[in-house]
């Protein structure tokens, strides 16, 4: 923290000029990989982050090398839809720039890694020109907003999605910097700073979240975001959305001021109404949230301070809307449904399951190459699922034999056919290129349900869906809080174990195991599992069942996370 | 005592010295005369005769030499040491030092002069050489002369410089007093045999000056460790410092001088005594039938054949004396031709890509034991740039190494020392060095600014070079240029490199990669990019270095040099050339290239 109390990323951003810091000047020096200091965390505005290969970064040491630097490099995907000319080009980007896999992400994204310095402004020059961008998709603004992919409601589905980008688009920051740098847009005259009438000179206190939900599904897992908007239909149209506010993920270990938390459901909105109140929730955060100490600055730690009265009277003022009482609705899960579901249009959509995100050719299973081709002859879309998978949208009836024909010929055919506990599982990007990450986490989950498969199917659970997920650091990329099985990273090859949330992400976890290795998760879940298998109730969900026998204590808030652990 | 006023000799001093000198010496007894006769000579000495006013041409002995290595130094330094205590006039001359101007007043000189790269004279020598060869030369009818050549026989132009002196010196009307003697690496017997035939004629070629007197010597800083006796020097570090994926192995070497009294500067070299990859001893045994155990004699020692080719002889590279005899061994039409006079091209070419044991295996051969160590060259300590100041690191010496290890006709190759270093030895292993000097690659003052170029491990003594210069508190600003196939897998000390730019003591840094992007890009290029630049640190007062390979590097960069003089001056070519000469002469162009 410096002199007067705020962080020094709050002192980067104030002296940045926009978010131009010296990038420019980064870019093109010569004798490193990396970007000056300060501009570490402006790129990130731009949503492209420096990380380094940490399997090397030692041994580089001795060699008295420097890291090897690379960068990830997000775009955003509105809602996650995107054309099958936009994912060619993202194909062709990560083939000719990146490491050769596209990534898809928890909020819709689409990262590429492994892009060193020399290559980044072409790299997001060929985005830009593929109609996509990368503009805060990362950094203290409101990133990617996302939107349910749900093939069934056709007409509900793309009203939602509308919205999506309107509100993307309104809190899409003003800055030219991004023009300016990545592609050679006219230059401010020196000095001059264009208006940034939402965020003002300092952006947001911390990254700000937000999505879109139509239940039944919460696939969005609406409850970890800073924002939501909950799709409420009455008689088959959108009356309007219950907004939530003040979820959010992160912690640090060891630090109990700091917890997930799960929104609060503060009211009722016209659909008309959307931006207004969402630019009043994103101003009141931006006055209000902490700037002195980034790990109590998310908007979950103001309103925890304040009150979520105080909250929605500074809503209401701000945006003149006074928001009514929440309408009821009900949400049975958070994951996605696999294969082939027809919409009320008719149109046919085929969810693929892309094992933690990552689009490769690996282990017989030619996803991007199988990608590519259908892209090629189809005419649709394609829709980023919130699980990390993907979903062949807008089919008609005659051209599906010839997707299951390529699906087929590229091993992609066969991959929904995985266990359910598989098919529910997710994992952050972690080690090597994540600098946050403590643990293994895409490159060593699919072992563990490996050996987690043999235990359910012991136990005749294959076909029960049970959501397990991890990440390398307790940050909760993968959003492993609400997770029936959630693990986060402590160190290597050790991990704390939550047990216990809620399957459609209506209810934190709570911490079973501490810093545990693959035989103690194994030996922890394996008598847990067979209690479930022979005594669990009628549809009852693992989550629930373990809340039921008191095997966790129910969480029901997250300042109480660490609480009900210790009991 | 008035005598000295005679003036039937020229004097070197002036009335004022004579003056001063007559009355530091007034009331000597004899004894103490003697004496003080013998300090004086000792001081001129320990100076090496340099800065001592040249003694006219006259009935005086001229030792000149130009050496890269300082070899050629010391064979000149000491010929003139014991020309003098023999009683004769002895001006000892760096080729550096010497206007070309004397040569036509010279009576009697010797000249030992080493040959660089393909057939080059050495920076020190340029000037002169090119003055002797050129149709500016003077008749030198009054002249007596020997030449002693040094070199490197796996180049083609073996001596080439040497000869070219011992040829032209003749031509203008010198008399030859000993023929041309060409070494190879391994000098020292026939340079030793050498000044001793020269010493042997003096007394027919020259009238002492005086009567021999007892003298003593002034007191030199003699290390105890030298060439004749190396230090072993413990390993301290031996760490690879490319990275996994590069295509080189590059080694950061660290040993301790401690308790060996060794000192050196940056810009010095350090010599190591290695041994051949045991691979390689026994794939020789294999290939010629020949018994490990058989006694061998090399030079006055006999020994086991495996310990000889381990140790003593160099196995590696070939030279032309090797294939004229494995010529003869295997009766190979080809080779025969190879070292025929006009063939210097080819064999230039056979040379670079053939090692002893390729020819071994092309042309067979069945010879003895004794016969084919006879053929082999004695093996040679190895130099390499010191890559640390000693004040920054007290009691250690490093070194960069890069390791020399390539697939070729079928079968590995290495390089005898480098992988010596990088393979054989680890910590806590010993290996047996001594210093080189290389006073003609020297820091300037502090203040003044140094441009730095030295692509691959050229650039280890530029390491030194900011070490010792953030030791010293420096104010002279620094610039290095950098260059390597990779940057991800070859930045050698990039992160020193960038230490240093941070803390301010790297004022600035240029790198060139050529394997990064399509078109290849040396630091000749950035050179040129940074023409104007160069120009004005030139302006300032800069020094220049250069260090590395000498075959393409050192010869591009001269040349962007003179383009980046000729284009910024607005001199023509000739002129920026001359420019860049007047340069390395006052010692502000230094190259230390190999």
């Amino acid at each position: 923290m410096s002199a007067n109390g705020l962080s020094d990323v709050e002192r980067i951003k104030a002296a940045s000029r926009r978010l131009r810091g010296t990038l420019a000047k980064s870019l093109v020096d010569p004798v490193t990989g990396a970007l000056a200091e300060d501009d570490t965390q402006l790129s990130k505005f731009h949503g492209i982050y420096q990380q380094d290969d940490r399997d090397v970064r030692s041994e580089r040491k001795r060699q008295r090398l420097e890291p090897a630097y690379s960068f990830m490099i997000r775009a955003r995907v509105p809602g996650g839809v995107l054309t099958p000319v936009q994912w060619l080009n993202m194909d062709r980007i990560a083939n000719t720039y990146a490491n050769g896999t596209v990534r898809l992400t928890t909020r819709q994204a689409i990262q590429l890694h492994g892009v060193i310095k020399w290559r980044l402004k072409e790299t997001i020059a060929a985005i830009n020109e593929g109609l996509m961008d990368t503009l805060a998709a990362c950094g203290d603004v409101n990133r990617n907003v996302m939107a349910p992919p749900l093939p069934q409601l056709s007409a509900l589905h793309r009203e939602v999605h509308q919205h999506a980008e309107a509100l993307s688009a309104r809190l899409t920051p003003a800055t030219r910097a991004y023009h300016e740098i990545w592609l050679d847009g006219k230059k401010l005259d020196s000095g001059a700073a264009e208006k940034e009438p939402i965020y003002g000179d300092t952006y947001l206190p911390r990254k700000f979240k937000s999505t879109f939900a139509i239940p039944p599904q919460n696939d969005v897992d609406v409850y970890s975001q800073d924002l939501g908007f909950i799709a409420i239909s009455e008689a088959g149209r959108l009356a309007g959305f219950n907004v939530t506010v003040g979820g959010g993920m992160g912690m640090s270990h060891g630090e109990p001021d700091t917890y997930p938390r799960l929104a609060d459901v503060l009211g009722f909105c016209a659909p008309g109404d959307v931006l207004e109140v969402a630019e009043a929730v994103v101003t009141t955060q931006r006055d209000f949230g902490d700037r002195g100490n980034r790990k109590h600055a998310r908007l979950k730690y103001t309103i925890e301070d304040r009150g979520i009265a105080w909250f929605r009277d500074q809503v209401t003022a701000r945006s003149g809307v006074v928001l009514q009482a929440p309408r009821p609705f009900r949400f049975v899960g958070n994951g996605d449904v696999y294969g082939w579901q027809q919409d009320d249009s008719g149109l046919w959509h085929y969810t693929l399951f892309v094992e933690n995100g990552r689009v490769a050719d690996a282990g017989g299973v030619d996803l991007l190459a199988g990608l590519r081709a259908i892209a090629g002859t189809h005419t649709g879309e394609f829709r980023l699922t919130p699980n990390q998978n993907l979903i062949i949208s807008n089919v008609s009836d005659d051209a599906r034999a010839p997707i299951d024909a390529l699906l087929a010929e590229h091993g992609i055919g066969n991959t929904i056919r995985a266990s359910a506990l598989r098919l529910h599982s997710m994992a952050c990007v972690g080690m090597p290129t994540c600098g946050l990450a403590m643990a293994e986490s895409e490159r060593y989950l699919p072992a563990l349900v490996d050996r987690l498969e043999r235990l359910v199917k012991a136990n005749g659970l294959e076909a029960v869906p049970i959501t397990i997920r991890m990440t390398g650091c307790p940050n909760g990329c993968a959003r492993p809080y609400i997770a029936e099985i959630g693990l986060v990273g402590k160190g290597p090859g050790r991990y704390n174990l939550y047990l216990g949330a809620g399957f459609a992400g209506e209810r934190l976890n709570s911490l079973h195991l501490e810093n545990a290795d693959e035989d103690d998760i194994v030996g922890a879940l394996s008598p847990l599992l067979q209690d479930y298998a022979s005594s669990r109730g009628d549809a009852e969900r693992f989550g629930d069942f373990l809340v039921r026998t008191g095997v966790v204590r129910e969480v029901r808030a997250g300042r109480e996370f660490h609480a009900a652990a210790r009991d | 005592m008035s005598t000295l006023a005679a003036d039937s000799i020229a004097l070197p001093l002036d009335a004022q010295q004579l003056g001063e000198l007559q009355r530091a010496v007034a009331g000597l007894a004899p004894a103490q005369l003697t004496w003080v006769s013998g300090y004086v000579a000792g001081l001129a000495a320990a100076d090496g005769g340099r800065t001592a006013p040249a003694a006219p041409p006259g009935e005086t002995l001229t030792v000149l030499y130009g050496s890269q290595t300082g070899n050629g130094q010391t064979i000149a330094e000491r010929l003139a040491e014991r020309a003098r205590d023999q009683g004769y006039a002895t001006n000892l001359v760096s080729l550096a030092d010497y206007k070309p101007a004397n040569l036509k007043r010279e009576t009697l000189l010797t000249l030992v002069v080493s040959t660089h790269g393909e057939g080059d004279p050495p920076d020190d020598a340029e000037l002169f050489h090119e003055f002797v060869l050129s149709d500016r030369a003077p008749k030198l009818a009054k002249l007596r002369y020997a030449v002693l050549a040094l070199g490197d026989s796996s180049y083609s132009n073996f001596c080439q410089t040497g000869r070219d002196f011992d040829t032209r010196l003749a031509e203008l009307g010198g008399e030859r007093v000993q023929p041309l003697v060409e070494c190879d690496l391994d000098y020292e017997d026939a340079a030793a045999a050498w000044a001793e035939n020269v010493l042997a004629e003096l007394p027919e070629l020259l009238k002492p000056a005086e009567s021999p007197l007892p003298r003593l010597r002034a007191v030199k800083n003699v290390a105890t460790f030298d060439k004749s006796n190396p230090f072993p020097a413990e390993v301290l570090a031996n760490q690879k410092i490319t990275a996994a994926d590069s295509s080189k192995d590059v080694r950061h070497i660290e040993l301790s001088l401690e308790g060996s009294g060794l000192r050196y500067e940056p810009g010095d070299s350090l010599a190591v005594i290695v041994h051949n990859p045991p691979q390689l001893v026994s794939e020789f045994l294999n290939e010629l039938g020949l018994d490990a155990e058989e006694a061998v004699t090399v030079g006055s020692e006999s020994l086991p054949l495996r310990q000889a080719l381990d140790e003593k002889l160099e196995i590696t590279a070939a030279n032309q004396g090797f294939l004229r005899a494995w010529a003869g061994f295997s009766g190979a039409n080809e080779l025969s031709k190879l070292v025929e006079p006009g063939n210097n091209a080819a064999l230039a070419r056979f040379l670079e890509t053939h090692q002893i044991i390729d020819v071994v295996r092309k042309y067979s051969a069945r010879i003895s034991a004794e016969t084919f160590v006879g053929s082999l060259r004695k093996l040679s300590p190895r130099s390499y740039s010191i890559a640390s100041s000693p004040a920054a690191n007290p009691d250690e010496v490093h070194l960069t190494v890069a390791a020399v290890r390539y697939e070729a006709l079928g079968r590995p190759h290495w390089g005898a020392a480098s992988t010596h270093l990088a393979d054989r030895v680890a910590e806590g292993d010993s290996v047996r060095v001594f210093v080189e000097p290389n006073p003609r690659f020297r820091l300037p003052s502090d203040d003044t600014p140094i441009i730095m170029i030295g692509p691959g491990t050229g650039v280890a003594p530029f390491r030194a070079f900011i070490e010792e210069r953030v030791e010293r508190g420096a104010t002279g600003r620094n610039w290095l240029f950098f260059g390597d196939r990779t940057f991800r897998n070859d930045f050698l000390y990039q992160l020193e490199w960038l230490r240093h730019r941070k803390n301010g003591h790297l004022d600035r840094l240029d790198v060139a990669f050529s394997r990064d992007r399509g078109s290849k890009v040396y630091v000749q290029h950035r050179l040129r990019e940074n023409a104007r630049d160069i120009y004005g640190w030139l302006d300032e007062g800069a020094v220049i270095y250069v260090c590395g390979d000498a075959k393409h590097m050192a010869g591009d960069v001269h040349d962007a040099l003179i383009e980046i003089i000729a284009a910024q001056a607005g001199r023509n070519r000739d002129d920026a050339e001359r420019r860049l000469k007047e340069l390395r002469r006052a010692g502000r162009y230094q190259r230390d290239v190999y």
